[in-house]
């Protein structure tokens, strides 16, 4: 009888119709895609995308090449060179993060404890090219501080909305 | 009008035949484009996606610019092809699925060569195809090619048989071989029309079409999965672009012959019922498209929905069940036609 009544389900097809019933809805299902230039999707106040170096408000530079960083960077991708400045604060001379390298976990972030060295929300760079000696895939000390200055509003706002979490 | 007819009179009959060659050709052509951005899109709508939408307008222009993008292309011959055949393979896929369409009829009368033997002339061209893939394969020198090519000819092998049994139904029902007269049997309305009293040979016939255009869920002769892309893989630019024509063109011709054959060709679905006056002034080829483009769009919806069958099951369903199905529902027609039961045969 379980034998008749499989084959009598499997010549009238019953399964699959049944699929394509389902297909045939999801025809006139609202659709996910986003137009990605013109339309983006949300981003995380804890997004880990391109980094930068903050300052403080008085406009001194926070790092203070303590380089936990360097020590705690899972791809070996951040390299500091350090010595005292004329007022004779401890400050880097050298700050660099190979991008090819890096892996943007955010230890760095999270091992910082002025929070100089932070990600951004950026996601959308590119190289124009990967010669070595014109270097454009590391983030120097300039670009980073750079970065910093440009983005702070944006960075300030996300580290407070964060802050309780930390 | 008078004027342009008079032109056509006038010109030589090889020209006029050239013409007459043009007129069908090139809506065909312009639909194979069409069919694959509309098999990109209604997929990925039902993939909860757009499909493509860039080039021009609702990417209305795709399909363009993918041809401009093949023709631009090269073609890449393998070191160790055979050039001759290599080259030949695609011809041969694409020649019969084009002069299949030479005696098929678009309205009454309305035929490139109206032949008596038309179904039978179908059968062979449909046929003939498989010759392109499997010299394709052997030509490309490559063991992927190669099995594409076994593959996709054992299945057309075993899927021809099952189809013929299905046409058999059809002859039984309409007395002819004629393509018009094929219609013209079925003609009294939506209940007349072969569908009904040939439905499991209605149904054998669409999906062992869908297995003879090697098209999903029965494209293991491409079966991207497994073996890249099976018969056509060493094919590139106007190469490769001709067998992709070929595939849509006879997707198009077996959704047309299906229309024509079992839902009654350029007939009107009103005929016999009150509302036959109300669409009197819709000429009968726009049925016809109306109801190919049902079925092409039930290839295209197969392929959103089924997984690949695994070959084995294709050899059993091709043999074990469909064979069996048609030859017992041939006696059945046979055996309608000879009692006179029901109301489809007069």
């Amino acid at each position: 009888m379980k034998t008749v009544i499989h084959y009598i389900r499997s010549l009238f097809l019953l399964e699959l119709f049944k699929g394509m019933s389902v297909t045939g809805r999801y025809l006139f299902r609202k659709k996910f895609t986003l137009n990605y230039p013109e339309e983006k999707a949300p981003v995380s106040p804890r997004f880990r995308g391109l980094h930068a170096q903050r300052r403080y408000p008085n406009g001194e530079e926070r790092c203070i090449a303590c380089k936990l960083c360097e020590a705690v960077c899972p791809a070996n991708a951040i390299t500091i060179e350090a010595a005292p400045r004329e007022d004779g604060s401890r400050r880097t001379t050298r700050y660099d993060i190979d991008l090819f390298k890096c892996i943007f976990c955010g230890f760095c972030e999270e091992s910082c404890p002025v929070d100089a060295i932070v990600e951004t929300r950026l996601y959308e760079y590119h190289f124009e090219d990967t010669d070595k000696a014109a270097g454009n895939y590391i983030m120097t000390k300039e670009k980073l501080l750079a970065m910093g200055d440009k983005y702070e509003a944006q960075l300030a706002e996300d580290r407070a909305a964060q802050a309780k979490y930390r | 009008m008078d004027f342009l007819i008079g032109i056509y009179e006038w010109l030589p009959v090889w020209i006029q035949s050239i013409l007459r060659i043009v007129v069908i050709m090139a809506p065909l052509m312009v639909l194979v484009a069409y069919y694959t951005y509309a098999e990109r899109k209604i997929i990925g709508y039902m993939q909860i996606r757009l499909g493509p939408n860039r080039v021009g307008p609702k990417g209305w222009l795709q399909p363009i610019a993918d041809a401009f993008k093949l023709m631009f292309k090269e073609i890449v011959l393998p070191t160790h092809a055979d050039k001759t055949l290599f080259l030949i393979a695609p011809l041969l896929s694409i020649g019969p699925a084009l002069a299949a369409w030479a005696v098929f009829p678009f309205d009454t009368g309305l035929v490139l060569s109206n032949i008596n033997a038309g179904l039978l002339y179908l059968l062979a061209m449909t046929s003939i195809g498989v010759y392109g893939v499997i010299i394709a394969g052997w030509a490309s020198n490559s063991k992927y090619a190669f099995l594409g090519a076994i593959r996709s000819a054992a299945q057309i092998v075993s899927y021809e048989i099952a189809m013929g049994f299905a046409l058999v139904g059809v002859l039984v029902a309409a007395g002819s071989l004629n393509l018009g007269q094929i219609v013209e049997g079925q003609s009294g309305g939506f209940w007349h029309w072969y569908w009904l009293p040939l439905l499991p040979l209605f149904v054998i016939y669409f999906i062992s079409g869908v297995a003879e255009t090697n098209r999903s869920p029965f494209d293991v002769a491409e079966g991207e999965s497994e073996i890249v892309a099976g018969f056509h893989v060493d094919y590139s630019g106007m190469a490769f672009a001709v067998f992709f024509l070929a595939e849509y063109a006879n997707m198009i011709l077996i959704s047309a012959l299906t229309a024509l054959m079992f839902l009654g060709g350029w007939l009107s679905p009103f005929q016999g019922t009150f509302m036959e006056s109300w669409f009197a002034w819709v000429p009968g080829i726009v049925w016809l498209v109306a109801k190919t483009f049902v079925f092409m769009f039930l290839f295209l919806w197969f392929r959103a929905t089924f997984p690949r069958y695994r070959y084995d099951q294709i050899m059993r369903l091709g043999w074990k069940v469909f064979i069996p199905i048609t030859i017992v529902w041939i006696i059945v027609a046979g055996a309608m036609q000879v009692y006179d039961i029901g109301p489809w045969y007069q």
